[in-house]
């Protein structure tokens, strides 16, 4: 079944085509891996998925629901969850009263002013934190956590809003090699297990060949390539302008 | 003269405002001119800018006597840039580290130092200037009477402006002060001695205000209220042409001269500030960083961690529980003077942590919180004495004016966010100051409103002191509860990590705004109880300095505790108290202890102990 399902997307900065006519789709339960060079036009393509960026033409569809025009806070409530690059969390809250915070809203009891917040979902945001093996840390400041913790929390966050689709920009990005694998295998199980589809970007050509199902290359604002990882590993055209020499 | 439609302003007079206008602008923009340049380089608004034009118009004026007009205003100008630099080089040079906040509050300590100086000077009677030899004579511009003077002045404007040109883009000083506007790591790490180049940028900064001061004397007299006046215009100035932006300065500084020039022109002088407002409002919505601005980049300090909020213990219930019921039993004990004073704590208790509610867990820095407590006090007053409503009914009433000021100015000032917001709250407060402070059928006036007594089972002051303390603890024992509702939980989120808020669907705006609002109410509570405590109200209730006042309440407590505000209150009306009956210059003192603090301790004083403690 496809949950996103994006058309013709185009987008030009000045007169530099960032990019062009890019077509693809992500299915539930698929991890859709988006690779390119730098300046490959992924953080432009995200960025129009995500509402910060209006594209020039093209059409961005959640679940037969056009995306285009809405604000990030519009998106995520259509029960589209999303990480940061830079992990953004609440510094000055526990790890539970982040995962907390995401489930008041989730409910729409922002606005409370009677309820006690620490009291609000506690269970629930337990159960989540358990999920991604944070349990433990629960009642630790979210601003004291290491980098691979405060990720793992951050999909807790997304999760908690039982999104159907989740987009990832480059979620292992400055973490060390084992750490990577480890939060790569959590997405991909809960993805699997709960049928959410996952779209992410990432440079490090390991994690993307282990764990994504499917692979799109953009090279100069142009999808060039389309597959299953190993189809895409062999593909030549992908070998010339992603991977150089070829022995990468 | 009274008011004439515009339209049947004949054509020359229409000339005449315009060229009015365009010789106001021109001070107006060195004042704007030096603000943007200091903060450019030093990341400082300098809220004492107004200050040193101030210092500017009487220097010149003491000066003139001596030397003659032509020699006082270079003369003026230049002892304000050595001034400044002294400044920079005692003062501000050891807060460059320190938050935002503190470095705003010592250029506002800098402000009263400056004022009770020159009271101290130069007395409190305004003080005319001369007029400007070989120019004080008029000249006929399409058959009417204009001051060769003001001829002058237009062209002075512009010929500032490129010099400031010239030197920002045609000298090596230049080059280095647009390098450290952008990046002022990059420009250390290069090797510009950044010393010298941040004393040098506000001793001109400095040059620039006192100059723009001097050369207004022989159209206006020195006075002391003028400081205030001057940074709230120049605040609206900059942030209408773009902070850091020289020529935005001077396209904004035109454009507010011209709509008072013709709003004086045409009779309607008192709407000018409605006007201003109306025209800032529309800038602020169309570009947010201003006319020729740029989004400021996040510049924001390493500020102090701030721990989770724990629920309170059953210790620390059982405590406040206890503080409250000792002020009940006071009057037992005591009566007169120890209740008035304790009633005032009181009242700037639930001041301050109506504050705190936004500037703390909301991260909104507001510099003008004493328009809510204003509004609260005025609308007592005149619901009492114009709408004949029981007291009673005019203390519950009275904290919707506020609710209403809060509503609008509130809308703004959540769209921004840093320094810009400190300036535009600062900005609303003068505003509302000039109000209450120009509308004499209404308001008072400068003299204000008197006969807000309460009803006479509320008179003795026994019975006023219960009023106000079942009042201020239960008000202060609300604003505190909602923080640990999800709506003070949601206003915390959005100051940690906007981003991350709006990612999990909170709207950030509008629960800043909602909260802004809050606090208003609340503040306004405040101000409405003060004025029946003290049986009368003037302009300045709602002044700057009483907005100031609220925020050294807050930073003396603590900003990252709650009961902080509470105790910084009651530190600083004590402190004033005891301060003010035994030295007549007291705002002086005020701001030498807080300029102490602020040197002595950099980040904040339960910053420190936490420090301390953590060891």
């Amino acid at each position: 079944m496809t949950v996103l399902a994006i058309r013709n997307l185009a987008k030009a900065y000045g007169g530099v085509q960032a990019v062009r006519d890019v077509s693809f789709a992500v299915a539930a339960g698929e991890l859709l891996a988006m690779i390119g060079p730098n300046g490959a036009g992924k953080t432009t393509c995200f960025n129009m998925l995500n509402g910060q960026v209006a594209p020039d033409a093209g059409s961005v569809e959640f679940e037969g629901r056009s995306l285009l025009g809405l604000s990030p806070r519009q998106i995520w409530r259509l029960g589209v969850g999303r990480t940061f690059q830079i992990t953004a969390t609440f510094g000055s809250m526990t790890v539970r009263e982040n995962v907390q915070m995401a489930l008041l809203s989730h409910h729409r009891r922002l606005w409370s002013m009677t309820a006690l917040a620490t009291r609000s979902f506690a269970g629930d945001a337990d159960a989540l934190l358990a999920r991604v093996g944070m349990r433990e840390q629960a009642d630790r400041p979210c601003a004291v956590l290491a980098y691979g913790d405060l990720k793992r929390v951050e999909l807790a966050v997304a999760l908690a809003s039982r999104p159907r689709l989740l987009l990832m920009d480059e979620p292992t990005a400055g973490m060390a090699p084992r750490e990577r694998n480890e939060l790569m295998q959590l997405a991909a199980e809960l993805a699997r297990r709960g049928g959410i589809a996952v779209l992410f970007t990432e440079h490090d050509m390991d994690v993307v060949f282990t764990h994504a199902d499917r692979v799109i290359v953009l090279s100069g604002g142009e999808l060039i390539a389309e597959g299953p990882p190993d189809a895409v590993r062999a593909d030549a055209r992908v070998r010339e302008v992603y991977l150089g020499s070829g022995n990468a | 003269m009274g008011s004439v439609p515009f339209f049947f302003m004949s054509a020359s007079s229409i000339l005449i405002q315009f060229l009015n206008g365009l010789a106001s602008a021109s001070s107006l923009f060195l004042v704007a001119a030096g603000l943007s340049l200091i903060f450019g380089v030093t990341r400082i608004i300098n809220f004492a800018h107004g200050s040193l034009f101030m210092l500017g118009m009487y220097l010149a004026v003491a000066l003139a006597p001596m030397l003659g007009f032509w020699w006082s205003v270079p003369l003026a100008a230049l002892a304000v840039a050595a001034f400044g630099a002294l400044v920079e080089a005692t003062l501000l040079r050891r807060l460059y580290a320190a938050p935002e906040l503190l470095q705003l509050l010592a250029t506002f300590a800098l402000v009263l130092v400056i004022k009770d100086f020159t009271l101290w000077a130069w007395g409190p009677e305004d003080l005319l200037g001369p007029r400007a030899p070989g120019m004080d004579g008029a000249v006929r511009i399409a058959g009417l009477r204009y001051p060769e003077y003001d001829l002058f002045l237009i062209g002075f404007g512009p010929l500032v402006l490129g010099a400031l040109w010239f030197l920002l883009r045609r000298t090596r000083w230049g080059t280095l002060v647009r390098a450290a506007t952008q990046d002022r790591e990059m420009a250390g790490a290069l090797g510009v001695n950044q010393r010298w180049l941040f004393t040098s940028v506000f001793a001109l900064g400095a040059l620039l205000a006192g100059l723009g001061g001097a050369v207004q004397i022989p159209r206006e007299p020195a006075t002391l209220f003028i400081d205030l006046q001057i940074i709230s215009d120049a605040f609206v100035v900059v942030v209408v042409g773009g902070l850091g932006s020289i020529p935005g300065a001077f396209l904004a500084a035109l454009l507010i001269a011209e709509i008072k020039s013709f709003c004086i022109g045409l009779g309607y002088s008192k709407i000018t500030l409605v006007v201003e407002f109306i025209v800032m409002a529309v800038v602020l919505i169309v570009r947010p960083w201003g006319l020729l601005g740029r989004m400021p980049a996040q510049t924001r300090g390493p500020g102090a961690l701030e721990l989770p909020l724990a629920l309170p213990s059953r210790n620390a219930l059982v405590a406040l529980g206890g503080t409250a019921l000792a002020l009940a039993l006071v009057p037992l004990l005591s009566a007169g003077y120890t209740l008035v004073l304790l009633t005032d704590i009181l009242v700037f208790a639930l001041f301050a942590v109506s504050l705190h509610f936004i500037m703390g867990p909301g991260g909104l820095h507001s510099f003008g919180h004493a328009a809510y407590f204003g509004l609260g006090a005025y609308g007592a007053g005149l619901l009492l004495l114009k709408g004949g409503v029981p007291m009673e009914l005019a203390l519950v009433f009275a904290p919707l004016l506020a609710v209403l000021g809060a509503l609008v100015f509130g809308w703004f000032c959540v769209r921004l966010s840093g320094v810009y917001l400190a300036m535009l709250t600062l900005a609303f407060a003068q505003i509302t100051w000039s109000v209450m402070f120009q509308w004499d059928a209404f308001t008072g006036g400068s003299n204000g409103l008197i006969g807000i007594w309460p009803s006479s089972w509320l008179s003795s002051k026994t019975a006023y002191y219960y009023l106000t303390l079942a009042t201020c603890v239960g008000a202060i024992a609300l604003l505190w509860r909602v923080l640990y509702s999800p709506f003070g939980y949601a206003l915390r989120a959005g100051r940690d990590s906007p981003l991350r808020a709006d990612a999990i669907g909170i709207d950030v705006r509008a629960q800043q705004w909602a909260a802004f609002v809050f606090a208003g109410l609340f503040a306004g509570l405040a101000g409405a109880l003060f004025a029946f405590s003290k049986g009368s109200i003037s302009p300045e209730a709602l002044a700057v300095p009483r907005s100031v006042d609220g925020l050294v309440m807050v930073l003396l407590g603590g900003i990252q505790t709650l009961t902080g505000p509470v105790w910084g209150a009651a530190l600083f009306i004590w402190l004033q108290d005891v301060v003010s009956r035994s030295v007549d210059y007291w705002r002086a003192v005020i701001g030498a202890v807080v300029l102490f603090l602020v040197l002595v301790f950099p980040q904040g004083v339960t910053g420190f102990l936490r420090e301390r403690f953590a060891r």
